[in-house]
């Protein structure tokens, strides 16, 4: 874990949320202007950890510490936090002012100030002439910012937010997203971020931590996380091709559940259990088996074939199961369809491998 | 036919065929629509049309009229300041035995409102469970005043309110007042400054309802609060009595009685006749 020492954690919890048929426990430590995102699939238990900590939901167990205070059992109005959910939950009733102004008058600021205060939030979002409308007369991504404006409008030290993005459309999405990364960059607490989408994880934050059936699964960098997984699931999330297996020296074989017998040959020497990755465009296709060279080539079937991006990406099986990104001119001078029989070659560099 | 009058809505009763007219049902229904509306349109033609507003400024009918808003205008603003609580402790605390309290609050709503009267004297007249000790104490008897008009009308009138709030109240998104809460909103401010005026139509709906109820109001009112010109006599009872007297002033009430009913259900049109 990148985080600093003991002292200079702004959130240090253990969040165990038990219920019937779920269970949450996962560790959580951010550092001062830290951005951490919690990434997983839908049920993984992200928006109860996010809820627990703004004291929405009960712990089982644990503790929720914010710069060192104690707010465990503290109700929700009384905590340290902002919090920015996934469809914003903007008042209907009150004007976008008055929206970002609740926060200050609820803890007890006059109205004149926590007015201004509130003029001044929405100028630094860029929506000075939004002040008097409703919020649904607002576009999502203005709706976004306000929500984060009326988040910060308490001062918090702890900012959360619930799937920022995922009420956007796509078109949106990429703009909000830049902005918002710079609202997070000046923010000086820290932030929890929950996102099924890797891209968000990648451009927001500064740590990932991988929820998968309410336990952490993977911590670490963004980049980290994309080059070598560990799950199945942040593999299909980042696209990269996962494996387990034993290594032995260069060669690794791989486990049962990744492809019974198959080799892998990899750059640098390494033993016992590990991951090996690569990613789809390092794959290469070939009709006729390639000539002898220090790679991996594996004799496959054709699967299925899918446009991906401004390329094309093929499903292969066989003795292992390989996703090969090529170009619509490569697909073209293959000929390849569901069935055909191909030879699928990856260089020994282009192996990430790491301890499992 | 209704398929050619109504060429955009006759999606369904495009099938209905002029030759196929389902007399045994189109008849007794016929018949139900004119049951219900014969008597208003025999109200309206009997009506003293050119007398009508020398009628409502004569002393009887304009007491009547005044007690009646007075006092269901009160009721309804008693059966807000508790029935709205109420209401919020139905649909949003988990008390244990709430089912039975929905049920009891509920009871007035079918309960034939002369019974009402009489279970009010029993309990708040002078020598009543509660009343006794009241006059007893302070030498003050409820019933037979205005103030018994009130209770009377609170009683049967305050459960509209608080079924229609609490159906608001389950319909708002829970959600927002969390966003509140994370705000540092206590739940007394969650529910002044959100709750409360998300289901604001609710309560306005609920409050129309009561006071049209609390308008009507007779049964219950005469058993606990009498027949007293100027001070218990509302308009359903005056109209009662001045059917004997002078069926005129009778019919000019309840004239005024109808056109409340009309405005309440022009008022409330979207929530009960908005049906697709």
């Amino acid at each position: 874990m990148s985080s600093g020492g003991p002292g200079a954690a702004v959130l240090d919890a253990h969040l165990v949320v038990r219920r019937p048929g779920f269970g949450l426990d996962v560790r959580l430590r951010v550092a001062p202007g830290q951005v951490l995102a919690l990434l997983g699939p839908n049920g993984a238990g992200k928006s109860t950890a996010l809820r627990a900590l703004a004291g929405l939901v009960p712990l089982s167990e644990g503790h929720v510490l914010v710069d060192g205070a104690d707010v465990t059992t503290a109700p929700a109005e009384r905590r340290p936090v902002g919090m920015v959910f996934q469809d914003y939950l903007l008042f209907p009733h009150l004007s976008v002012v008055e929206n970002v102004a609740f926060g200050p008058r609820c803890r007890g600021v006059p109205a004149r100030r926590a007015r201004r205060l509130a003029l001044d939030l929405l100028a630094e979002a860029g929506l000075d002439g939004y002040a008097a409308a409703r919020p649904g007369a607002l576009s999502g991504g203005q709706q976004q910012r306000v929500a984060l404006a009326r988040a910060l409008a308490v001062r918090p030290r702890l900012l959360l937010l619930d799937e920022p993005m995922a009420a956007l459309d796509a078109h949106t999405r990429v703009s909000v997203r830049t902005q918002l990364r710079r609202r997070l960059a000046a923010f000086a607490g820290a932030t929890v971020l929950v996102t099924h989408d890797p891209l968000d994880a990648m451009v927001l934050a500064d740590r990932v931590l991988v929820l998968e059936g309410g336990a952490a699964v993977q911590e670490g960098s963004p980049a980290e996380v994309a080059r070598r997984p560990r799950t199945g699931y942040v593999a299909r999330l980042v696209g990269v091709n996962l494996y387990r297996g034993r290594a032995s020296g260069t060669r690794v074989r791989l486990a049962a559940s990744s492809g019974e017998g198959a080799v892998l040959t990899v750059a640098e020497s390494v033993e016992g259990e590990v991951f090996a990755a690569f990613p789809p465009r390092a794959v290469a296709l070939y009709r006729e088996r390639p000539a002898g060279s220090p790679r991996n080539v594996w004799p496959l079937t054709v699967d299925g074939v899918e446009p991906f991006g401004d390329r094309v990406r093929v499903h292969l099986t066989g003795v292992l199961e390989v996703n090969a990104d090529i170009t619509a001119a490569a697909l073209a001078e293959l000929a390849l369809s569901p069935g055909v029989r191909v030879w699928a070659g990856v260089k020994a560099t282009e192996v990430e491998c790491y301890p499992a | 036919m209704p398929v050619s009058s109504f060429p955009e809505r006759g999606r369904r009763s495009g099938r209905l065929s002029a030759g196929r007219v389902p007399w045994l049902l189109v008849l007794p229904a016929l018949l139900g629509l004119g049951f219900l509306v014969l008597p208003l349109a025999g109200l309206l033609v009997r009506a003293p049309w050119s007398a009508l507003g020398a009628r409502l400024l004569s002393a009887g009918v304009r007491d009547a009229l005044l007690l009646s808003l007075g006092t269901a205008t009160a009721a309804t603003a008693v059966s807000l300041l508790l029935g709205v609580p109420l209401a919020w402790l139905l649909a949003r605390t988990g008390f244990p035995g709430r089912r039975v309290v929905r049920a009891l609050v509920t009871v007035p709503l079918v309960l034939p409102p002369v019974v009402g009267g009489v279970a009010l004297l029993l309990v708040l007249g002078r020598n009543g469970v509660l009343g006794r000790y009241l006059y007893e104490w302070t030498g003050y008897s409820l019933p037979f005043t205005t103030a018994a008009v009130v209770v009377a009308q609170v009683f049967v009138a305050m459960p509209f309110l608080v079924i229609s709030v609490e159906g608001a109240l389950r319909g708002v998104d829970r959600r927002y007042e969390e966003a509140a809460a994370t705000l540092g909103a206590t739940r007394w401010t969650v529910f002044r400054r959100v709750t409360l005026p998300m289901v604001a139509p609710g309560v306005l709906a609920g409050a129309v309802l009561c006071w049209s109820r609390a308008l009507g109001e007779f049964g219950a009112t005469i058993m606990f609060a009498g027949n007293f010109p100027g001070r218990t006599q509302t308009m359903p009872l005056a109209v009662y009595l001045e059917m004997q007297r002078s069926p005129e002033a009778a019919i000019v009430l309840s004239l005024v009685l109808l056109a409340v009913s009309v405005l309440v259900l022009v008022l409330l049109r979207d929530r009960w006749t908005g049906t697709p």
